[in-house]
């Protein structure tokens, strides 16, 4: 088996509110080798953008504290790391992409400062070659006139401008893995299509490991090897993109799944999932997804079910307890 | 008995630019530049586009929340923008708009039953305890309980609070519901609730929608027809199946295949478009698409093409097509 570039191992993250500890993400796991892509799904709430901040090591605290679990980059605890070296391996090692672009850009400052302020920083080059370097990027993301976009502030960039630009500059220092949080979400599907060949494109040439972080299958479909559907905190499904889509094993990946209104085929009713996704506190024992599962039984009422391997997937659901289905 | 419940023709919005020392229009947005649509009693009209096309400048425009500069919006063969104030009143009691944003649309200082309550009160539609009646079936016609009534818009969940809007836009019976976005901003298996609810009401209660969107997924799933819009002009229009299986306009094959499949060994080939779309301000000459299109020709640039009809009620208009 090959090497895992990052490995997250029961990845606890709370946030204090009012002396109470709500757990936004609860014991999480999962890996990722050079050059692979893993998507992260799940409905707001459900703690896949926490999860990406804790590998950044970028929760607030106060209120957030990552509490348990390891965070393993090469072999290198992260969560171990002095807040200095973690500043040397944010940008440079491991990048990440926001969902919008205005607010992460800084306005007063032209893209190509902003992009060459990176590569000075990590990778000590002189100001001449990290501007020469950031036309370079520029072009590599395919903005027109990269010359002259270096001198322009991000109001004057369109919006799938200005998320190349983000991807420009994250992937300046070629780091090793892109966690890209909704990158597409604040666009059109024609900019979307555009940003997703890129980061595609980009992957294949660099050999970058990319953590995607999306509310949206279809992308997942397009773009992710593997996959991890998260509810609450918790991982309920993970497995390969193949089985996630055309086997789904727990009842809320195919919930999500037959919720989605499909392009191709006839026109089918839509299976909505009934109910709301709970606030963490609200579910204190038994399974999570109980309040919305059409399977539920006496045993999800009260018992968490664990992580239970079915064939190639790991699933959270009592219904394959001993590898095979069973009624609880 | 007329089969359209709206026409519009050569509806023109423009916004001007100003600039200057005193300041003066210094141009024009052409946010919609003469477009020509029918809407037929009881069916769903998808209207798709990136954004800044002017759809829902479009979808203002009939309800007079903007002022158009130029066409007819004929409702119910009554031209909107020929009535006054008082003229339109009457109407706005059959035209009723769900915008995208939920949070943004009810009032944070007022209860559900309050803001249900305004409407009816505005429009003097029954008695103090006629209408407290009404609101409770307002609220249970969109799977809401009257246990809901006196609490506030941040008490509710996204979902919950479209269910809200929608059933504020069905206090005064309306016939035609002009839907704004109305489920992008929800989460994918409360925005199957919401379109299911949708549709489940459109049956009841014999709605017409116009139903502006830029997910074409669900625009396919709920509209009867589409029609694709391109900075400012309907570019296509046909039956949704038609005009999903058969897109004939080069800016709608493009849009098409930029959805994402949700199936991985899905193979289809991409037309990935180029750039951005460019300025409402100043369009390209000749065919609006033709900075972007993939087989764009030297005509392309010089004219302007006409929307020929295809049959069947596809419109289509590309010199090539």
């Amino acid at each position: 088996m090959a090497e895992e570039l990052l490995e997250v191992k029961d990845l606890r993250t709370v946030f204090y509110s009012d002396g109470e500890a709500i757990p936004a993400v609860d014991g999480v796991s999962f890996g990722l080798k050079k050059g692979e892509t893993l998507g992260i799904v799940g409905e707001s709430g459900s703690g896949k953008s926490v999860t990406s901040l804790s590998i950044m090591r970028l929760i607030p605290s106060p209120p957030g504290k990552v509490v348990g679990g390891s965070i393993l980059f090469k072999g290198q605890d992260l969560l171990e790391k002095t807040d200095s070296d973690m500043r040397k391996i944010r940008g440079n090692n491991i990048s990440m992409i926001f969902q919008e672009p205005m607010t992460s850009l800084n306005p007063v400052y032209t893209i190509g400062k902003q992009i060459s302020e990176t590569l000075m920083l990590h990778q000590n080059l002189s100001k001449k070659e990290a501007t020469d370097r950031a036309v370079e990027m520029l072009k590599l993301v395919k903005i027109p006139l990269p010359d002259k976009r270096i001198k322009q502030y991000p109001h004057q960039l369109s919006g799938g401008m200005r998320q190349r630009v983000m991807i420009a500059m994250a992937l300046s220092c070629r780091p090793e893995l892109l966690i890209a949080d909704e990158p597409t979400t604040a666009l059109d599907v024609t900019i979307q299509a555009q940003i997703l060949e890129i980061i595609k494109e980009l992957k294949e040439k660099t050999g970058t490991a990319v953590i995607l972080i999306t509310h949206d299958l279809g992308v997942v479909a397009e773009i992710a090897d593997n996959v991890l559907v998260m509810y609450c905190g918790r991982a309920v499904e993970y497995s390969s993109v193949r089985n996630i889509f055309f086997n789904p094993r727990h009842p809320y990946t195919s919930g999500l799944l037959n919720s989605i209104p499909r392009v191709e085929g006839p026109k089918k009713k839509l299976q909505a999932i009934k109910g709301v996704v709970p606030s963490p506190n609200q579910i204190t024992k038994g399974c999570r997804f109980k309040t919305r599962c059409d399977y539920v039984h006496k045993r999800c009422m009260d018992e968490e079910p664990p992580l239970l391997e079915v064939g190639q997937s790991l699933v959270r659901c009592w219904r394959y307890c001993g590898g095979g289905e069973c009624d609880g | 008995m007329d089969s359209n419940i709206l026409e519009i023709k050569n509806l023109k919005v423009y916004f001007p630019v100003k600039g200057g020392l005193l300041p003066k229009a210094v141009g024009f947005v052409k946010a919609v530049d003469g477009i020509d649509l029918t809407i037929k009693r009881g069916e769903t009209l998808g209207l798709v586009g990136e954004s800044g096309c002017g759809k829902s400048t479009t979808g203002r425009a009939i309800l007079r929340l903007i002022e158009p500069n130029e066409g007819n919006v004929l409702f119910e063969g009554i031209d909107i923008l020929k009535l006054n104030k008082i003229g339109l009143k009457p109407l706005r009691k059959k035209m009723q708009l769900i915008f995208q944003d939920p949070y943004a649309s009810l009032n944070p200082r007022m209860t559900v039953g309050d803001a249900l309550n305004e409407v009816l009160y505005v429009h003097k539609l029954g008695n103090q305890n006629e209408r407290k009646k009404r609101t409770i079936e307002l609220l249970e016609m969109v799977g809401l309980t009257k246990g809901y009534l006196s609490r506030y818009p941040h008490e509710f969940s996204g979902g919950q609070r479209q269910r809200v809007v929608i059933a504020r836009a069905l206090a005064v019976n309306p016939k035609l519901i002009i839907c704004d976005e109305p489920v992008s901003a929800l989460d994918v298996s409360i925005q199957a609730q919401i379109i299911n609810l949708m549709e489940e009401l459109q049956k009841d209660l014999k709605l017409t929608y116009l139903f502006i969107a830029h997910d074409l997924s669900v625009v396919k799933h709920i509209s009867d027809r589409v029609a694709v819009m391109y900075l400012g002009r309907i570019v296509e229009a046909a039956g949704k199946e038609e005009l999903f299986d058969n897109p004939r306009h080069p800016y709608t094959q493009a849009l098409l295949s930029a959805i994402p499949v949700s199936n991985p060994d899905s193979k289809r080939q991409r037309i990935i478009l180029e750039g951005d779309m460019p300025s409402p301000v100043n369009p390209p000459g000749g065919c609006r698409f033709h900075t972007r299109c993939h087989r764009a020709k030297d005509i392309c640039s010089k004219s302007e093409p006409e929307t020929k009809m295809l049959g069947g009620g596809h419109t289509v208009a590309c010199h090539f097509a």
